[in-house]
């Protein structure tokens, strides 16, 4: 792979964080993402590295004390006009095809193909922090949260404050959270690691600590990360999310809760209709709770419960 | 003592002593430059004995040339301080690993809110705007744009909006929502102060003033060709003009509309955008990128048709590819249109609709890589001269290039979800605004400014300045790629990955070399102004030039050409000098109607501004005011009769044939001597 080649310092510089980047993919969806920058940069050196090359080549040989051949009135040429809008258009063509295929099928709605069910994860939006629901397991945590590996993930996400948006670099796509509205996001890990996640989408003072860790563990471990967050001692109910979801980093939360902000703040049991309330409460007229895109193509249509 | 009982709230609504900039050094710094500066300018004006006179011929004229300098003039003062804003927040994030450096969270938030609507809306518009304004009618040969007066509302509702910026650094705290203004963090709910209210009615202001202006110079492009002009002889800069034109034209309404629907939902409680009560802020990215994505092509265009001239005039040679470049641009301004949801991929609506316009955006990148080989086919067979004009030209191609590869990346949806909201994206839409937008204004302001002023900037703090801008740019905003695909977000004041850390520093010296830039145009323009004898082209033609605008005096005159031109090719002026008819005695003269000065455009702007001022800050006695004033304005110029007044022929021809006299005394320079005070503005025809 001749384009992979030409990347190899971009691959150096920023290959080195690990768990940060799609450049050092934790998933199949970031792994595709990455191969597909690759491919679409290395078809666009068949324009780029031209025009980079020919500017001072051009400007140099052609240069007023050369006397070079001078023909000051020559404007138009049919092969190099075909040459030039030919291209770039099948160029185009080419990158079309590639959005077409594997784009789409990076849908963030899209399942990922597996033997396995995907794990639901429901997420809100507070401001500077992340609530995770799992409502199968019947837990919930702030600012750290975990996922099996090799095994789809499938998060449904809502913001209680202004828009935000939800990205794992390393895990795959990133996708807003907006009050009232349901998004979603289909992710999977295919190794163990901490990675980073975060809000990308500025929403205030606290914004730059809307950190969190995402612990990819395998299924052993994870479901024994389950398990010790059963023992928590906490639930969350209306009360306790009122207090979550005030303004405020993680970090501040211990005057209330007593925990390790290292280590996130998990609660034992969690109300299962928290999700639906957090984004009903936004509704005049409780309708099914339609995921944003309805109005657009009406193609993702889910219902709340 | 403020209170919010009693008379204070009716006069000065939520204005109180808590409004004054004390909450950080930097702030308190900035507001007291702001003042100082005023304060200064104001003094010397009055020690000097110059109100009356910039009165009369500068703040009343309706001269397109006048109204385009003014234009340039706000666009350099916000210039200045956008950039001192952006390298301080480049200082921060060089400094902001695991530490919150100097600027807190708030602070940084309102830098990058300023920096962008000041860059957009009152350095980048009012730029390219000024340069049109000044040089399309003389490409045209017109006397001047078809709606002066219009011309002069436009400049002045500009200058309300940027006054209003200036006042927000003086009074309250500006907007922290970026310069795209999202709901629902601007909404009431979240931001009760006056930040977005400001955000909103500059940004408004320099909308209406926009649409104004696209309309004026499309008509203008219409209406006001000189004889023989067929749109197919237009140079191609009036051809981007055009397209710019019809843009603003739709394009400004719904950012017009997206911000009024703000305003209503932060005033009187309508729930457009808002969390609850049926509001939805998807409208507003909607109505917002409808505008916002013509905009970033209302902003290249232009510089895409300055550096047409300039790559032509300093290739010796004529443009490659005139019709192909013209199918191009029409081709950009239609699909512009297209491409507006690319903006948020990230919204969950289908893959289908996602596909749809990511494909629409690489189709722009078609007639934009187009026109890249069009320029370099122009210079070929050609013959180059590296003048400053020419630098900005060719270090553009170069970076707008790998500004273009960034750009497709990004129509890629899967690719935009892993970039979207990170460095990486503002790397970009800097590389395709610094090298594309700016080169060609800086590229623009040093080509047509002996046709302003009489004189040539100084070539060698011309080179300076474009070797820091080349190099910072470099510095400052290529190391923002890795560190975009690194996963860092935008807008943050502070990180915890040691990664980044190394990307920030070097961003942070390009900065550095940014601001020297910055400071080498001021120096370039105070030594041209010491210079300025040595440097006069009062030939009107210091490049060689090969349309219209070269035929006339430098400066031109008020009316632009003692005799309306008869263009007869599209390099008009460079075939009558190879006919030897470039300078030949006139058969007739006639006389010349102009516009009279009018105070109409500075009272309806300036009212405006303070009914902005007023809304802003709840006086609402001030905003009725301000409205009222504006209309009575424009209603007491209907009963001006006497709007014209006459130059006659006899005086139009003492002008004329003084300068015809004074070009055939001066030394004709060949090319060897462009930068050397021989060239007083005659060109040699080249040995053939």
């Amino acid at each position: 792979m001749g384009r992979l080649a030409a990347l190899a310092p971009v691959l150096l510089l920023a290959g080195c964080g690990s768990g940060i980047s799609f450049l050092d993919p934790h998933g199949p969806v970031a792994a595709t993402q990455r191969d597909l920058l690759f491919q679409v940069t290395g078809w666009m050196m068949i324009v780029v590295l031209p025009a980079i090359f020919l500017v001072p080549f051009v400007a140099w040989r052609f240069r007023r004390r050369r006397n070079a051949t001078y023909r000051p009135n020559w404007r138009f040429s049919w092969p190099l006009e075909i040459l030039v809008w030919g291209v770039p258009i099948i160029l185009v063509c080419i990158l079309a095809s590639l959005v077409l295929g594997k784009a789409r099928a990076l849908d963030p709605y899209a399942p990922i193909p597996s033997d396995l069910p995907p794990l639901e994860v429901e997420v809100v939006g507070l401001d500077y922090k992340w609530l995770f629901i799992y409502p199968e397991q019947n837990i919930a945590s702030v600012g750290v949260m975990a996922v099996p590996v090799d095994r789809p993930v499938h998060f449904r996400l809502t913001s209680d404050t202004v828009m935000q948006s939800f990205m794992i670099p390393a895990l795959g796509s990133q996708i807003y959270a907006m009050a009232g509205m349901v998004t979603e996001l289909n992710l999977m890990a295919d190794r163990p690691g901490v990675l980073m996640g975060q809000n990308t989408q500025f929403n205030g003072f606290g914004f730059q600590d809307q950190k969190f860790d995402t612990l990819a563990l395998p299924q052993a471990e994870f479901d024994r990360w389950i398990a010790a967050a059963r023992t928590a001692g906490r639930s969350l109910d209306q009360g306790a999310y009122a207090l979550v979801s005030q303004k405020g980093k993680l970090a501040d939360l211990r005057s209330r809760f007593d925990f390790d902000p290292q280590k996130g703040l998990i609660f034992s049991t969690v109300d299962p209709d928290l999700f639906g309330t957090v984004v009903s409460r936004y509704r005049a007229h409780a309708d099914h709770g339609n995921t944003a895109s309805d109005h657009a193509t009406g193609e993702h249509h889910h219902a709340d419960h | 003592m403020p209170t919010t009982e009693g008379w204070w709230p009716l006069v000065f609504g939520r204005l109180s002593f808590d409004a004054l900039p004390f909450y950080s050094a930097i702030a308190t710094g900035a507001a007291s430059l702001v003042v100082i500066g005023a304060v200064v300018v104001i003094g010397l004006l009055t020690w000097l004995g110059r109100w009356t006179w910039l009165w009369r011929e500068w703040l009343t004229s309706l001269d397109h040339k006048k109204i385009g300098i003014m234009y340039v003039i706000i666009a350099m003062v916000m210039l200045a301080r956008a950039v001192i804003e952006g390298s301080l927040m480049r200082a921060q994030q060089a400094m902001a690993f695991d530490n919150p450096g100097f600027l807190p969270p708030e602070h940084f938030a309102q830098l990058f809110s300023t920096h962008g609507s000041i860059m957009v809306f009152f350095m980048a518009m009012p730029f390219l705007t000024g340069i049109i304004n000044f040089a399309l009618p003389l490409q045209i040969g017109a006397r001047d744009v078809s709606f002066p007066l219009l011309n002069s509302m436009s400049l002045w509702l500009t200058a309300g909006g940027a006054g209003l910026m200036m006042a927000s650094l003086v009074l309250g705290k500006f907007s922290t929502g970026g310069w795209t203004g999202y709901p629902p963090y601007t909404d009431a709910v979240f931001n009760p102060g006056v930040g977005p209210d400001y955000w909103i009615f500059a940004v408004t202001l320099g909308s209406l003033a926009s649409t104004m202006t696209g309309i004026n110079i499309a008509v203008t492009i219409y209406k006001k060709r000189c004889r023989g002009m067929n749109p197919f002889r237009m140079p191609l800069f009036c051809w981007t003009s055009l397209c710019t034109s019809v843009l603003m034209i739709f394009a400004m309404p719904p950012l017009t509309v997206a911000t009024a629907l703000l305003a209503l939902d932060r005033y009187v409680g309508t729930h457009f955008f808002t969390n609850d009560g049926g509001g939805n802020m998807m409208n507003f990215a909607n109505l917002f990128w409808l505008f916002g994505h013509p905009e970033v092509y209302i902003l290249i265009l232009p510089a895409f048709g300055v550096y047409s001239q300039v790559i032509s005039n300093f290739s010796a040679k004529i443009l490659y590819g005139y019709d192909s470049l013209i199918i191009a641009t029409m081709c950009i301004a239609v699909m512009s249109f297209t491409v507006w949801v690319h903006h948020f991929f990230t919204m969950g609506q289908s893959a289908n609709l996602n596909a749809v316009f990511g494909i629409a955006t690489m189709a722009i990148g078609i007639p934009t890589g187009v026109k890249i080989f069009d320029w370099i086919l122009t210079m070929a067979w050609g013959r180059v001269r590296f003048t400053v004009p020419m630098l900005y030209a060719l270090a553009f191609m170069v970076l707008f290039v790998v500004g273009g590869l960034t750009g497709i990346l990004l129509a890629n949806p899967a690719v935009d979800f892993q970039v979207h909201n990170t460095v990486f994206l503002v790397a970009h839409f800097h590389n395709m605004l610094i090298p594309g937008l700016l080169y060609g204004m800086i590229a623009a302001y040093t080509y047509w400014f002996p046709k302003a002023f009489g004189f040539r900037l100084d070539e060698w703090w011309g080179r300076v300045a474009f070797g820091c801008w080349v190099t910072g740019f470099c510095l400052a905003f290529l190391p923002l790629y890795p560190l975009g695909l690194m996963g860092m977000p935008r807008r943050t004041q502070e990180f915890f990955e040691p990664d980044y850390l190394p990307f920030t520093i070097v961003a942070g010296i390009g900065a550095l070399f940014l601001l020297s830039a910055l400071t080498s145009l001021v120096i370039q323009l105070v030594v041209s102004i010491r210079r300025r004898a040595t440097l006069a082209v009062p030939g009107g033609d210091p490049w060689d030039g090969r349309t219209l605008e070269w035929g006339i005096p430098c400066p031109a005159p008020e009316y632009n050409f003692a005799v309306l031109p008869v263009a007869t090719s599209r390099d008009t002026f460079l075939a009558a000098k190879e006919d030897g008819t470039a300078y030949a005695p006139r058969r007739a003269y006639h006389d010349i109607e102009l516009p009279r000065n009018s105070m109409t455009g500075v009272v309806f702007g300036l009212a405006l501004a303070a009914a902005a001022f007023g809304l802003v800050w709840y006086m609402w006695w001030l905003a009725a005011l301000g409205v009222l004033v504006a209309i009575g304005a424009v209603v007491a110029r209907s009963f001006v009769l006497d709007t014209m007044r006459i130059i006659p022929a006899a005086e139009v021809r003492r002008q004329d044939e003084a300068w015809l006299a004074q070009v055939r005394r001066l030394p004709a320079a060949d090319r060897d001597h462009e930068t050397t005070p021989r060239n007083q503005g005659i060109a040699e025809a080249p040995a053939p």
